[in-house]
């Protein structure tokens, strides 16, 4: 049965960027990789109920559209994640995001004794596998599975 | 003339080559053992060890003054401005102006790579932690096609430590694109990681893990043996225990003929019996010496003189 306040919890965005479909509390990590100002304008829902999902958590940001780089971000932590850009309460742009073939920043590498770990080493990792989600960081080539992701 | 696989590259990582360019380099190699061409006068190699070494970096010096160049080069970080502060990427700026070619020794995993984001020179990685040592690599694999006459479809058993070991680790990811089958014997304790097992079912290779000499078929080619070393136990009977069950020697080795391969890449403790360096498979001291022959390849080859 959908919740009686369903409503409520997709209120209209003016102008932005809505992230729908993402995966349970995964809406703060998703904040934080976005870089998301600590005064910007943001509706955070957690743990909805949905169909496809079970649970799932949306995001709301006023006055940003984000790029498709920045939305094939998010996919690293929430690869169903979907996208649409607002203009004047309209969607103008759907978007699935596909994982990009590297990523860079974002991502601490687990390895101790990897180069990385200086903080003047920005780190670089290879998308190796999909599903699951397999990286491989550029250059101690440690494999980190989807459990091991640590965003910075 | 074949066409340089190595022209205006970096050697970082067995990963970086196809099959193809492995046994293009393997092919290469042949003419260094007798010709001493001075394919490389008035080249200078920078040998940068931020840690200890002695064979990779005494049979890089070797190697490039065979071939006519000069080397500098310091032997740990102590006496460099990286005991100051320096970062890894300043030092390389600084050093590619002095030389043509720089090879790097570094305890940090990754820092080959990143000296060759750092530098137009080519960079030869000399060991990357505990990550790759891919003249390591290429040297065994040139013995391996020296001493069987290919590097495909070998029958191989690796025995001792295959948790740390970054040589067997590198070795073993190369052989799996040659279509050999593997025989990995060892405590369990000092098992292949998890990692490379997964690339070995992904990539198809036949592997075997076993944890005795005795569960090696008699019709291998080749015995790749590993130091196993004391710091790895906590228990010290465990340890002897582990070390003589792994040792092998005229006795335990008889079944497999004369035609095996013996190989290790030293140093050795005591896991191979003193008589078998008189059995006509054992290649170590091969390994060493094709060292220096695989260098000067890859140094030429680097350089486009070969």
């Amino acid at each position: 049965m959908k919740p009686a306040n369903a409503k409520m919890q997709v209120s209209a965005l003016r102008s932005g960027t809505v992230i729908d479909h993402l995966g349970p509390r995964t809406a703060f990590k998703a904040l934080k990789i976005l870089g998301v100002a600590a005064d910007a304008t943001v509706l955070i829902g957690v743990n909805l109920d949905s169909g496809k999902l079970g649970k799932k958590d949306i995001l709301k940001i006023e006055g940003r559209e984000l790029t498709d780089d920045e939305m094939n971000k998010v996919a690293l932590l929430s690869p169903q994640a979907t996208f649409s850009i607002i203009r004047d309460f309209a969607v103008v742009k759907k978007f699935r995001p596909t994982l990009p073939a590297t990523v860079e920043g974002l991502i601490r590498c687990v390895n101790p004794a990897c180069v990385t770990q200086d903080p003047r080493v920005t780190g670089r990792f290879l998308v190796v596998g999909k599903e699951p989600l397999k990286l491989r960081c550029y250059f101690c080539e440690r494999s980190l599975r989807e459990n091991e992701i640590e965003f910075l | 003339m074949k066409k340089n696989p190595l022209l205006g590259r970096d050697v970082i990582s067995m990963r970086d080559f196809e099959a193809a360019e492995i046994r293009a380099i393997l092919e290469q190699c042949g003419r260094f053992a007798k010709s001493r061409e001075p394919l490389l006068q008035g080249k200078v190699l920078a040998n940068l060890f931020f840690e200890p070494s002695t064979r990779t970096r005494l049979s890089f010096d070797a190697a490039m003054k065979r071939l006519g160049g000069a080397t500098i080069g310091f032997a740990d970080a102590l006496s460099t401005s990286i005991s100051k502060g320096e970062s890894l990427w300043d030092t390389i700026r600084v050093a590619e102006g002095y030389c043509d070619i720089m090879v790097i020794r570094h305890p940090a995993e990754g820092s080959a790579r990143l000296a060759a984001e750092a530098t137009r020179v080519p960079v030869i990685n000399g060991g990357d932690g505990s990550n790759q040592h891919p003249t390591q690599t290429l040297l065994d694999l040139y013995t391996l096609k020296q001493r069987t006459g290919r590097i495909e479809e070998l029958k191989i058993a690796f025995v001792g430590d295959l948790k740390y070991g970054r040589t067997v680790h590198s070795l073993i990811r190369s052989l799996s694109w040659f279509k050999a089958e593997l025989w990995l014997v060892s405590p369990p304790s000092l098992r292949l990681p998890e990692d490379f097992l997964e690339d070995l079912r992904e990539s198809g290779t036949r592997h075997h893990i076993v944890e005795e000499i005795a569960a090696i078929p008699d019709a291998v080619d080749v015995l790749y043996l590993t130091r196993i070393q004391k710091e790895r136990f906590a228990d010290a009977i465990e340890y002897e225990r582990v070390r003589n069950a792994y040792q092998v020697n005229p006795t335990n080795v008889a079944r497999f003929g004369p035609k095996v391969t013996l190989m290790h890449p030293l140093p050795r403790v005591n896991e191979i019996h003193a008589a078998l360096d008189s059995h006509p498979g054992a290649a170590w001291f091969d390994q060493a010496h094709n060292g220096v022959i695989v260098r000067q390849a890859l140094l030429a080859l680097c350089l486009g003189a070969a």
